[in-house]
């Protein structure tokens, strides 16, 4: 299952770096950040739970990107 | 600007009339450090925190730590050498910051202005219902109900014309700027906008599967696909920052300790600021920000003429495509039938249309339709009497009291009537009139208008090769090919031949790209063998905008040389920003290493290289 988020994000690397982290979060199959569009498309992986996998893709962007923030 | 961005301009703005005042009032030592400390504190504390941050999160190398580092330790030397001058750390601080809320707005701006180019997502759609016309979220009509599109609107959702016409403006969506007339029983696409009557509409479609959701979702998701340059800056900025930290401290420390080795004052003070300032200069943002930008750019400006690319890395590809290997029907010819010739009469042509077009009145076929087409009127049907169809031969009947016969040979030698055989590729139409051979009518798939000079163009644009590909036997494939000018053809192929075909040539290339047109019938598989697939007159059609890589609004072939015009531009641009801002780095650093350049200098650099590559990257945006 595919979903897009909206994100913010100030800079390009830090859209690089959110990218990397959501790819690393159980769960998320596969991922990609536009920073452009502000967007971040997610892959889920099957049975995984979108809301709750979210959660920890958000926390695991906070630490690479403080001021990040993913609109669910 | 946004309520983050005025945050920081306020902040900037106290910290600068703090800096000036620590700086005129005559304020004794402990008194002006507190203010400097303030106005340090103002300017920076979020990047302290971000750079502390992480460091706790063991993401250590970012802008924020060697802006946090930089200045911090500019207070450091400032402290040892009881100068007691902040400047330089809140200065650095200031135009970091300066810098930054500048290139928000920037890119802030850059992407609303081309997010507007895409902005053809409809807001409401004005559904029929028993109690009047209710505005309604267009994800909510349902399949079957009946819409109604004022003029000056955009149609919300595809469907049928059922009352009303108009013309409409498909310009969002092809790029043509032309309307299109429409009426009862047309189909309209969603996202054209209507433009001068009332139309009521059938939906036969919902919204998210409508052309303009697939376009949205098209567009919107073409910068996740990230070209091979992209990838390359974000590697290049993972190694990028740690090496500076590492070349940094062997500034701040090798050069006094080969100074002390030699028996010289060390100068620690002199080589740590050298150090900082190469710190301040090695941010890599101008990279990293404008490389993303042209691409997106460059897709923006594509779109906006109906050229869908459906990732940065396909707008790369199409940059260096040296071959362009085109399907024939549909896209070097129209893929309608149409008169192309009338041979051997002795009176005027139309006059043998007239003839034949009545004579085919009654009749459906598409090559009767496209002779009544060529005729332009409506034949009329009193003038005609005693229609006999004879299937597989053609029609026989009796037009203003002149028995016509109009078909094929067979028809021809069935009535004994000596026909003359017709030497060009197409459809041929013989017409007796009173027994007697009155000449044929050539009936044929046209080549487009402009293909001539659309291969023309392709040229221009530095493609090196094009092929020509066809199911066409020899003879008719052959005319076509050296009437518009194509380098090579292939005829009679079966559609697993052309794959073999595109494979082999794949084969034979070398460093250049292959790039294949078709009118996305039936050549699926070739759209996704080839290394760009290209699909035209895609408008309406799913199926080839799911298979092809670039696709094709309309059917203009222009838009082929267009798209790759497009393409060269970004990609150069691209190249640009990242040979200027490399260069403009390493000279910079070069410069602070040996003391050249302080920080001050060191900063604007950094602004100063941002804006310019930001400001080049939206030359993407619009390619003569």
């Amino acid at each position: 299952m595919k979903k897009s988020y909206k994100i913010e994000v100030d800079c390009a690397n830090c859209a690089n770096l959110m990218e990397q982290a959501a790819k690393k979060t159980p769960g998320v199959k596969d991922a990609a950040v536009s920073f452009m569009a502000l967007k971040m498309t997610v892959e889920f992986e099957d049975g995984a739970e979108p809301a709750a996998v979210m959660k920890d893709v958000l926390k695991a962007c906070r630490k690479v990107e403080p001021d990040c923030e993913i609109f669910m | 600007m946004n309520k983050k961005q005025k945050k920081v301009l306020y902040r900037i703005l106290i910290a600068a009339a703090l800096l000036v005042l620590a700086n005129v009032l005559p304020l004794p030592f402990p008194a002006s450090c507190i203010l400097y400390a303030v106005s340090y504190l103002t300017i920076g504390w979020d990047i302290l925190r971000k750079a502390a941050l992480g460091i706790a999160n063991r993401q250590v190398f970012d802008e924020n730590f060697l802006m946090a580092v930089a200045t911090l330790g500019a207070i450091a030397l400032a402290v040892a050498d009881r100068s007691g001058d902040f400047n330089e750390a809140v200065a650095v601080m200031l135009f970091y910051q300066i810098g930054e809320l500048f290139q928000s707005i920037a890119v802030g701006k850059s992407r609303r202005s081309i997010a507007s180019l895409m902005d053809i997502r409809p807001d409401c759609a004005n559904l029929e219902t028993d109690g009047g016309i209710v505005e309604t979220d267009p994800e909510e009509v349902p399949v079957g109900s009946v819409i109604v599109v004022q003029p000056g609107e955009r149609i919300p959702i595809d469907g049928t014309v059922i009352e009303g016409s108009s013309g409409i403006d498909t310009a969002a969506l092809t790029g043509e700027s032309v309307p299109r007339d429409v009426t009862v029983g047309d189909e309209v696409i969603s996202g054209c906008i209507n433009l001068s009557g009332v139309l009521r509409v059938r939906t036969t479609r919902e919204f998210g599967e409508s052309t303009v959701s697939k376009i949205l979702e098209l567009v919107e998701n073409s910068s996740s696909r990230k070209s091979r340059s992209e990838n390359f800056i974000s590697k290049f900025a993972r190694i990028y920052t740690p090496a500076v930290c590492c070349s940094a401290l062997a500034l701040a420390l090798l050069p006094p300790l080969a100074r002390l080795m030699l028996g010289m004052a060390p100068a620690f003070g002199t080589w740590a600021y050298r150090a900082l300032t190469f710190l301040v200069i090695s941010c890599p943002c101008a990279l990293v920000i404008s490389i993303p930008l042209s691409f997106f750019a460059g897709l923006g400006g594509a779109s906006r003429e109906g050229i869908l690319i459906k990732g940065s890395n396909y707008l790369e590809t199409l940059s260096k495509v040296k071959t362009v290997v085109f399907d024939k029907t549909g896209t070097i010819t129209k893929g309608v039938f149409e008169v192309s010739g009338v041979h051997h009469h002795e009176g005027k042509d139309e006059e043998l249309i007239e003839y034949a077009a009545h004579a085919e009145c009654a009749s459906s076929h598409p090559i009767s339709q496209s002779l009544r087409r060529h005729y332009g009127k409506e034949p009329d049907r009193s003038r005609v009497r005693d229609i006999e169809e004879i299937s597989g031969h053609g029609v026989t009947a009796t037009v203003d009291n002149v028995s016509v016969a109009a078909g094929n040979d067979k028809l021809m030698r069935r009535l004994g009537v000596e026909y003359i055989p017709c030497h060009s590729a197409g459809t041929v139409i013989h017409v007796a009139l009173d027994g007697k051979y009155a000449g044929h009518i050539l009936i044929s798939d046209v080549e487009k208008e402009n293909i001539c000079e659309a291969l023309k163009a392709l040229r221009e644009a530095g493609v090196e090769k094009t092929v020509m590909l066809t199911g066409d036997v020899e003879s008719a494939a052959k005319q076509v090919a050296e009437h518009v000018g194509v380098d090579e053809y292939h005829s009679e192929l079966l559609p697993g031949d052309k794959v073999e075909k595109v494979e082999a040539m794949l084969r034979e290339l070398g460093s250049g790209k292959l790039a294949f047109v078709g009118d996305g019938i039936n050549d699926a598989p070739v759209l996704s063998r080839a290394d760009i697939g290209i699909a035209m007159g895609a408008l309406g059609s799913d199926a080839a905008i799911e298979a092809a890589d670039v696709v094709l609004m309309d059917d203009n072939p222009m838009k082929i040389a267009r798209a790759i015009k497009i393409s060269r531009k970004c990609l150069r641009i691209v190249y640009e920003n990242i040979v200027f801002a490399i260069a403009v780095k390493l000279g910079c650093l070069l410069l602070g290493a040996l003391g050249f350049a302080g920080m001050w200098a060191a900063i604007f650099a950094d602004v100063g290289v941002m804006v310019l590559a930001v400001l080049n990257a939206m030359r993407a945006l619009k390619t003569r």
